[in-house]
């Protein structure tokens, strides 16, 4: 197994605040990564450094052995990293078929490579786009609104909504943020589900997720943030009795919880 | 596709018979100075649709954009007059009126487009601003006296009806526009900019190109607009060519009609430019008939904030979903015999799927 996401040593500080310090992670091709540590311990910024929301102040990442240090957002997806937000976000004045569309645009053509000239008047979404978002919404259990304002969702449809553009693209790693954050118990069985079936079909996940049995249940490995730095990664046998999380994490968490 | 309309074809037909009523337009006009108000409204038309393709769809609202009007008219009006250009030989002058506007927009964009929402609109203004005293103060602009058309040696009858043509054709041209670009992928991406611009950009939207493109094409048509209103009104000044009132007009014109449909905009200009028009000749004072622009735009931005295609639209729909609620019986709904599984390929996934 070789790391195909990896972070090394990335600092980010908002003014006095530190939120990331010397922190190195890695995902693994094939893997379900889950990231999990307290509120405000780096987990988001994380994200946001990877994708090229946020510019870090040192250290560097790397997807698929190039790096990515600080490319715009539209770069770092184009080279194959998805992601979706903690506050789930769509385009609430498009359809839902015209939500997935959005992200179309970079089916069919490698990153990098230009396959002549494409007219850009084209009418959105050739039959190829749209029966492929299709299935993918299908796939989620959304198809039945394709033709929806994405506004009119409910909250649970927007998370699958957000899920299934995503993928639309066919990212070799997905980032989630939060995907279980506010969602019914049912619901939650199904977006898991789905996961670990797209995992199956060899997608590479990166989840950050306060819902431990979540997590537990669905991770290969997981690493722990504490302020802004990698406290303990492992298998979630190895994490769940790990004394440094449990003190970190685990163990305060768990009086919320239940 | 969401469809402003209720029906796809009746769509079409509408706008077949709206260019066949634009085309026999001048022949039933009574006189010349219907045939006048006739141009001065394809021009808002063309105006107000292609401000609409910059920000009706981007979201991006633009109060800056008499700069490329009136760019476009003095540059046609300087050409004109250092080339010794005249005679019909000027509409060939529309075509730099275009480019003068694309280049403009280019360093204008680059500048504006890097803030959002209100901030934007305060840069479009400021930039609005500067070209006006451009427009006063630079040495080949004619200063306050502003700068003469060439003279055309039409007939007095035909004048108004071969601009009209013209006229009928740039607008025609830019509508047929409007729509190809909302129903292609550049003009999808302009819209996921306005839904969420950072999220756009996070599924691969290139955001600032595309709203640069769009900008320079809104510019480009703007610019060639404001060449043939120069030709048809005969002289360009400061305060006409870069007038304040003309961005809030297009502007009040696409939201009266509904922002970011390909139909409003014209319905807006169609509304408000004859109706501005008449009441300039019903009512001498200038005053008047802008203090009721303001009032028409409070009114819309209160009453209609959404404006009236998709206002209209959307009473159809729930209308016509209600028909259907009352006609189907719940047995029928599915066409499908009682008993069998409720259809279609999600089915299998029925049990996991969120209520």
């Amino acid at each position: 197994m070789t790391a195909l996401l990896r972070t090394e040593g990335v600092a980010k500080a908002f003014g006095g605040v530190q939120a990331l310090a010397d922190c190195t992670i890695e995902v693994e091709q094939g893997s379900i990564t889950g990231l999990i540590g307290p509120n405000g311990s780096g987990k988001t910024t994380l994200f946001n450094v990877i994708t090229g929301y946020e510019r870090l102040d040192s250290g560097d990442v790397y997807m698929d052995g190039g790096k990515i240090t600080n490319v715009p957002p539209q770069r770092v997806f184009a080279l194959g990293v998805g992601r979706t937000f903690q506050l789930t976000r769509i385009f609430p004045r498009l359809t839902v078929m015209e939500n997935m569309l959005v992200a179309a645009q970079h089916t069919g053509q490698p990153a990098g490579t230009r396959s002549g000239f494409r007219n850009p008047l084209a009418r959105s979404g050739g039959s190829a786009d749209r029966r492929r978002a299709l299935e993918l919404l299908e796939f989620t259990g959304i198809a039945d609104h394709a033709g929806a304002l994405a506004g009119t969702l409910s909250y649970g449809q927007r998370k699958l909504l957000e899920l299934s553009y995503v993928l639309v693209a066919d990212p070799a790693v997905v980032l989630l943020d939060e995907p279980a954050g506010g969602v019914n118990p049912s619901l939650i069985t199904h977006i898991s589900a789905r996961i670990r079936e797209l995992n199956e079909a060899g997608k590479t996940f990166l989840i950050v997720e306060h819902n431990m049995d979540f997590v537990m249940g669905l991770c290969h490995r997981v690493t722990v943030l504490d302020y802004g730095t990698v406290v303990a990664a492992g298998t979630p046998e190895v994490i769940k009795t790990d004394p440094r999380v449990l003190d970190a994490y685990l163990g305060i968490e768990e009086d919320a919880d239940e | 596709m969401k469809t402003t309309l209720p029906h796809p074809r009746a769509g079409v037909l509408l706008a077949l018979l709206a260019l066949a009523a634009a085309v026999a337009f001048p022949l039933l006009a009574a006189s010349q100075q219907d045939t006048a108000i006739g141009v001065d409204t394809l021009i808002f038309v063309a105006a107000a649709v292609a401000w609409n393709i910059f920000s009706g769809y981007s979201g991006y609202i633009s109060l800056g954009h008499a700069v490329f009007f009136g760019s476009g008219a003095y540059a046609a009006g300087i050409a004109a007059r250092d080339w010794h250009i005249n005679g019909g030989a000027e509409f060939a002058l529309l075509l730099l009126g275009a480019a003068v506007g694309a280049v403009i927009a280019v360093p204008f964009g680059l500048i504006a487009l890097r803030v959002r929402r209100h901030t934007f609109v305060v840069v479009t203004i400021a930039i609005f601003f500067i070209f006006q005293l451009m427009a006063f103060n630079l040495s080949f602009t004619g200063g306050t006296t502003g700068l003469p058309a060439p003279f055309l040696l039409w007939s007095p009858v035909t004048f108004n009806d071969r601009f009209y043509y013209v006229a009928l054709v740039i607008a025609a041209g830019t509508i047929a526009l409007s729509w190809l670009i909302r129903r292609s992928r550049f003009g999808l991406q302009l819209r996921a900019i306005r839904d969420d611009e950072d999220r756009a950009a996070g599924l691969g939207v290139r955001t600032l190109r595309v709203k640069l493109t769009a900008f320079v094409i809104s510019g480009a048509i703007t610019g060639m607009v404001g060449a043939l209103w120069f030709f048809f009104v005969g002289e360009v000044l400061p305060q006409t060519g870069f007038d304040p009132i003309f961005d809030l007009t297009v502007a009040l014109m696409a939201f009266l009609g509904g922002l970011a449909t390909v139909a409003g905009p014209v319905l807006g200009a169609l509304i408000l430019e004859p109706g501005q028009q008449l009441l300039t000749q019903q009512i001498t004072s200038n005053y008047l008939s802008q203090i009721l622009l303001g009032g028409v735009f409070l009114v819309v931005i209160l009453l209609l904030p959404r404006g009236l295609i998709p206002t209209a639209s959307e009473k159809i729909r729930s209308r016509r979903a209600s028909r259907r609620d009352r006609d189907v019986s719940p047995a029928a709904r599915g066409d499908l015999p009682p008993g069998s599984p409720a259809g279609g390929p999600p089915a299998d996934r029925a049990a996991g799927r969120p209520a």
